[in-house]
């Protein structure tokens, strides 16, 4: 049996008095797409912040090849945490940064790679999404999906083993919505990392997704693929989909 | 009722014991990050620009009517005691020992200070802090510390220039407008001035510049935390950083003048 890449186990998380995630079980398998849907404030993006260690459970555990995350001695959690990746939901792009300081950033902070080497991959990634000639501009200057394309070329810059996305087409047309999500797709291809999605593109998600998670009342309702979907009798499920509240 | 009062207080008094210890191990984080390698010397030296040289013409400025404005009041105070040919060693023992280094303080707060904060409170609320985190950044030593190196490098001369001008401001409304000869004023100001007077202007540039930048880069970053999200946290964070560091300037000062002078 394959061992996931991440694995929830009956992981709770409360802020304040108001419970976010209620004994939360989810597995996420290496080099696969798997898009986490369910209504707004359900918690999907706090999810998403305990995979990056930005948000620490109260209870339950988070495994990462099958050993407790919380167990991991300092330099294997900072080894795991080197291999993630995380596009935000509003991009999270330094406004006072030029658009290569921004994509470049994580590589010069890292003072791993010579300057050169850092320009040669920061162009690389630039052309590959098609962000040549905006190196000296800044994000303000930019269109939302130019500004997507910028946040995801920082994401992927790194080389990163999973990359989280959170909900990475919000404010964005249907056309420049599904140019996203076949880049998404293109690149996952391309560079086979795992990708763990937040989206509210129902039903266009399911076909970038592999697998599909509903999260509601802080747990897992659903976890399937699009058939599966399809061919699914939850109430809970087809009402999400449907738009119907539940 | 009783009861009530004294859960508040206690609740009040637990939510500053924590602010405080969470306001000093942000300082210590600042502290020990300024000396892990390697140093930060393209932003030390974009802050100190921001910090120092942008904030030259603004000291000149106020250093020039500030010693104008001594160079009036302390004639017409002189004068009164037939004493009018002191006015340099007064302007110029008021201005390094105590003015300068507080207004200078104050004034790299109100321009460079609150600026510090709305940027940093500002990367707080579009978690552009979380960004760093995400990409292994450690956010205090990459907003804090390079600052807190700049403000240190640029208080003391910053200080150092308000006091000449203002000495020579003291100069123009002494000598050149109400007639002092104006070698009795320079040397009364040489003669007056020793290397102590000197130094405790320094040691105050100094812990101004550590006190200031501390609290303006603590407000910022914790903007979500006392201010609440959004423009009106930002504005509220920086009204407060620019308020709590004048307060925090004038408490040194008396400090520092009261161990050292």
């Amino acid at each position: 049996m394959t061992i996931p890449l991440i694995q929830f186990i009956d992981v709770s998380k409360s802020f304040g008095t108001s419970p976010v995630l209620n004994g939360l079980n989810l597995s996420i398998y290496k080099g696969e797409i798997i898009v986490v849907i369910g209504k707004s404030g359900t918690g999907k993006s706090v999810l998403l912040k305990h995979i990056i260690g930005l948000v620490h459970q109260d209870s339950g555990q988070i495994l990462i090849e099958g050993k407790p995350l919380s167990q991991l001695s300092a330099v294997d959690r900072k080894s795991f945490h080197k291999k993630l990746s995380y596009m935000f939901q509003d991009n999270a792009l330094f406004d006072f940064m030029s658009i290569y300081d921004n994509i470049a950033l994580p590589l010069v902070e890292d003072s791993v790679f010579p300057k050169n080497q850092v320009k040669k991959k920061v162009l690389k990634r630039m052309e590959q999404l098609g962000l040549i000639g905006i190196e000296e501009k800044f994000p303000a200057q930019l269109s939302g999906g130019m500004r997507k394309r910028v946040a995801l070329a920082r994401a992927l810059v790194i080389d990163p083993e999973i990359v989280l996305f959170d909900e990475p087409t919000t404010g964005l047309d249907p056309i420049r919505k599904k140019k996203v999500h076949s880049m998404i797709q293109e690149y996952q291809k391309q560079f086979e990392f795992t990708a763990v999605i937040v989206s509210h593109d129902i039903p266009e998600i399911f076909n970038v997704a592999q697998r599909i998670a509903l999260l509601d009342e802080g747990t897992i309702k659903f976890e399937g693929s699009k058939k599966d979907i399809l061919d699914s009798h939850s109430k809970v499920l087809n009402d999400f989909i449907q738009g119907k509240d539940f | 009722m009783l009861i009530k009062f004294i859960e508040n207080f206690g609740k009040k008094f637990l939510s500053m014991l924590e602010s405080m210890g969470r306001a000093i191990l942000f300082f210590l984080a600042g502290m020990m990050h300024m000396f892990t390698l390697p140093i930060q010397f393209a932003k030390i030296i974009d802050h100190t620009w921001f910090i120092g040289s942008k904030s030259i013409f603004v000291i000149i400025l106020t250093g020039l009517f500030t010693g104008m404005v001594l160079g009036l009041q302390g004639y017409y105070s002189l004068v009164k005691v037939g004493s009018e040919a002191a006015l340099g060693a007064a302007v110029a023992l008021t201005l390094i020992s105590e003015l300068g280094p507080v207004f200078t303080a104050i004034m790299v707060t109100a321009r460079a200070g609150s600026s510090m904060t709305a940027e940093i409170g500002i990367m707080r609320i579009s978690e552009q802090i979380d960004a760093l985190k995400t990409m292994h950044i450690n956010p205090v030593r990459f907003l804090f510390s390079p600052r807190i190196i700049a403000a240190v490098i640029s208080f003391p001369l910053l200080t150092a220039l308000f006091d000449v001008v203002g000495i020579f401001g003291g100069f123009i409304s002494g000598s050149i407008m109400l007639g002092i000869n104006q070698h009795v004023y320079m040397d009364t100001v040489i003669q007056s001035i020793n290397i102590h007077d000197i130094n405790i202007g320094f040691y105050k540039a100094f812990a101004f510049a550590v006190v200031t930048t501390t609290i303006c880069c603590y407000r910022g970053y914790y903007t979500h935390l006392y201010s609440g999200f959004g423009a009106r946290g930002v504005s509220l964070s920086t009204t407060n950083a620019v308020v709590q560091s004048c307060i925090s300037i004038f408490v040194f000062d008396y400090i520092i003048t009261f161990f050292w002078i």
